[in-house]
């Protein structure tokens, strides 16, 4: 280990990962400027892939939305929802992102592109009003790629079976009609030869992201699942299936073995390991990631890195050879384990507990979004009857600070972390 | 005789307790938290000391628990109420299993082990609905002194059923079974229900299990206890000193500390 090569790599991915975001705004500050008309997407399937082939900058509002909160103004943005008639009880995502169009495009961030289309699909049903009111505000276009047999927890058909290819042609069936839409909305045609290429860069990206999350079984861990790799996720969401994107990966994976290799974890001593299940608490995101910290708390894996990754799957890879096929293919698979990921979190945090080494889960259920908080109590009782791991159920919000009491929330984290250190004493006593 | 004490600042109260080597109570003290919260610590341990007679010096070790537990400026270190509470539970009833604290503005239900460990807990969210703010909006409105309301609810024949989740509004739904004509006794045994029944719903996300004790505050009201047995349908474990509470665990913890730090005296001798 040279002073140098740390110097160099540790560090790196946050780094790039923000200026790459930086990026991101100011360049769809520039086709705001230039009146180009975006892709609205959502990170649970976007479709970039595709989309990029057409040149759409793409616009993720739950992405610019949150921004607000980690900025510190979203109850400005949420309070001009709210006084022009929206409920304080819908999608705080959506409110914020009301009062952005409200305001023109105007986002502490720089300017963002009024919509030229809006693709979704049908894994959360907030997606679909939320886009319908674009398209009262706009005129423009929606498209609902409907994703079936999403709600299976891993029982959904698999590819080689005959039910997986008559899904698999369902869902290629839209894609060929939203390539349709797009060259009508944009007057270019489609270059399948650009499908290709992108579909490679997701490719490696997905391959990069695999590995970087592989990785994190390191003791100690490499990075922290809440705050670092909330940078990587925006990253796998606003350059997939670019060549930035795939470079950004590569280059995270590079760091990430050279951590690995040289036993460097992230700033804190770890003394716990610790799984999170749900959305971070943005309004208070670093104070949030240190109550736990502070104790020696590291979480080392998240689901939310898995369920809102903008598509990418954890195990498939494009066939570039037959690339609208292969799109739809890779396209089911990525939703539903998405879906999974988020409705039946049980399955994958019992892996987590086991092949991560988990000491205990922090389920975060958040006010503004019960299709994401629903089933977290059910989750977490499964979880807790599969394994002999102690968890914290702390709620809050994703985008509003009136329903953040960081005082209780901090109360809740010292208990969890006192009944932590006091089963671990037992462990010794035991054993001694 | 060693001693240690624990000093609960809790959002209405602050309670203290020194406890001996033999784990008992041999000091307390209970004041109003006010507005200032390290004063109120400082009073609440004083007046525990000249109940129990013994000097500053002669306590070893101070453990500060509850919302202001980080004002104790005079303790050694903090725990968590929660974790408090689960420990004086246990020592105090040694058969305990399931403990609900009911403060001023949260209430907690705890799944404990046999000694004392936290298992499992959950609390009210922000909202003060099911604590006993409740009942103080309730007592507010009605014009009754807090000490005597369960006493008065216990009289009740046909209750009201209050509907409100929020604490501001159980205040005008209090006002509305008045304008109805409903009697004092009717709507106060329907806030207390109200509560019993929230207080349940909490106590089912950890798992109720025999023996149920109860802590905090509002185990001095009477009506209170009565309305969460008849809810909970079992006895429930309260004694005096259940107030005490979570002051009486983080002292048993700063006792811990005191005694895990002695060197056996042969140990001593050959060193």
């Amino acid at each position: 280990m040279t002073e140098t090569k740390t110097e160099e790599l540790v560090g790196r991915g946050n780094k790039e990962g923000a200026d790459l975001f930086r990026e991101w705004f100011d360049d769809l500050a520039d086709h705001a400027k230039r009146g180009n008309g975006a892709a609205y997407v959502f990170v649970m399937g976007s479709m970039a892939e595709l989309l990029h082939v057409f040149d759409f900058p793409l616009v993720l509002p739950e992405i610019t939305s949150l921004q607000t909160a980690v900025r510190r103004v979203a109850d400005k943005y949420l309070a001009e929802a709210e006084d022009y008639g929206y409920s304080p009880d819908i999608c705080g995502y959506v409110k914020a992102d009301i009062a952005v169009q409200l305001r023109g495009g105007d986002h502490p961030m720089g300017q963002i592109p009024k919509p030229a289309i809006a693709v979704m699909t049908n894994a959360c049903n907030t997606y679909i009003k939320w886009a319908e009111i674009w398209e009262r505000m706009y005129g423009i276009p929606l498209f609902v790629l409907d994703v079936p047999a999403t709600r299976q927890a891993g029982g959904q058909f698999q590819p080689g079976s005959s039910d997986f290819e008559r899904d698999r042609k369902y869902v290629e069936a839209q894609i060929r009609e939203l390539i349709t839409l797009c060259e009508q909305v944009t007057k270019k045609k489609f270059d399948i030869d650009r499908l290709r290429e992108t579909l490679g860069y997701a490719n490696e990206m997905n391959k990069g992201w695999r590995r970087v999350l592989e990785l994190n079984k390191s003791k100690p861990s490499l990075f922290n699942a809440v705050t670092d790799g909330t940078v990587y996720l925006g990253v796998s969401n606003n350059l997939r299936g670019t060549k930035k994107g795939a470079q950004f990966f590569k280059n995270l994976v590079e760091e990430m073995e050279y951590k690995a290799a040289h036993g460097i974890g992230t700033q804190i001593e770890e003394k716990y390991r610790l799984g999170f299940v749900g959305v971070p608490c943005y309004p208070i995101f670093r104070r949030f990631s240190e109550m736990f910290t502070e104790w020696g708390g590291n979480f080392v894996h998240s689901t939310y890195l898995n369920f809102a990754s903008g598509g990418g799957s954890m195990g498939y890879e494009y066939d570039v050879n037959r690339p609208v096929e292969s799109l739809a293919e890779g396209f089911l698979i990525s939703v539903r384990e998405a879906m999974d990921n988020m409705f039946h979190q049980d399955r994958v945090v019992i892996d987590w507990v086991k092949n991560y080494d988990l000491d205990g889960v922090v389920y975060h259920p958040i006010k503004s979004c019960r299709t994401v908080s629903t089933g977290l109590a059910d989750g977490r009782r499964a979880m807790m009857a599969a394994t002999d791991i102690p968890s914290l159920f702390i709620e809050s919000d994703m985008m509003d600070k009136r329903v953040v009491s960081e005082a209780q929330m901090k109360n809740r984290a010292d208990a969890f972390f006192e009944g932590l250190a006091s089963r671990r004493e037992m462990a010794k006593i035991a054993q001694s | 005789m060693a001693y240690a004490a624990g000093v609960d600042v809790g959002s209405t109260q602050t309670k203290a307790v020194i406890v001996n080597e033999a784990r008992e109570i041999v000091g307390r003290a209970l004041i109003d938290t006010g507005a200032n919260v390290v004063v109120a610590a400082e009073n609440a341990y004083n007046e525990a000391l000249k109940s129990s007679g013994i000097r500053e010096e002669e306590v070893e070790y101070v453990i500060g628990t509850g919302y202001g537990r980080y004002r104790v400026t005079f303790g050694n270190t903090q725990v968590t109420e929660i974790s408090c509470h689960a420990r004086g539970a246990a020592q105090m009833f040694p058969g305990t299993k399931t403990v609900l604290d009911m403060g001023g503005q949260d209430t907690k239900a705890i799944r404990v082990s046999p000694k004392g460990e936290v298992l499992d807990f959950c609390m009210n969210d922000k909202c003060a609905a099911g604590t006993g703010r409740f009942l103080g909006a309730a007592a507010a409105a009605l014009d009754i002194p807090l000490a005597e309301l369960g006493n008065v609810a216990m009289k009740a024949e046909r209750p009201v059923k209050i509907s409100t989740t929020c604490t501001v509004f159980a205040e005008s739904e209090v006002l509305s079974w008045l304008g109805k004509g409903k009697k004092i006794e009717d709507i106060l045994w329907g806030v207390h229900l109200s509560i019993a029944s929230r207080s349940t719903a909490l106590l089912r996300r950890v798992g109720i299990e025999d023996e149920i004790t109860f802590t905090g505050g509002v185990t001095k009201n009477a009506g209170m206890i009565k309305s969460l047995e008849q809810a909970l349908k079992t006895k429930l474990n309260v004694s005096e000193d259940s107030h005490f509470m979570g002051a009486l665990g983080a002292a048993l913890f700063a006792l811990d500390h005191i005694l895990a730090g002695r060197v056996p005296a042969e140990v001593k001798e050959t060193a």
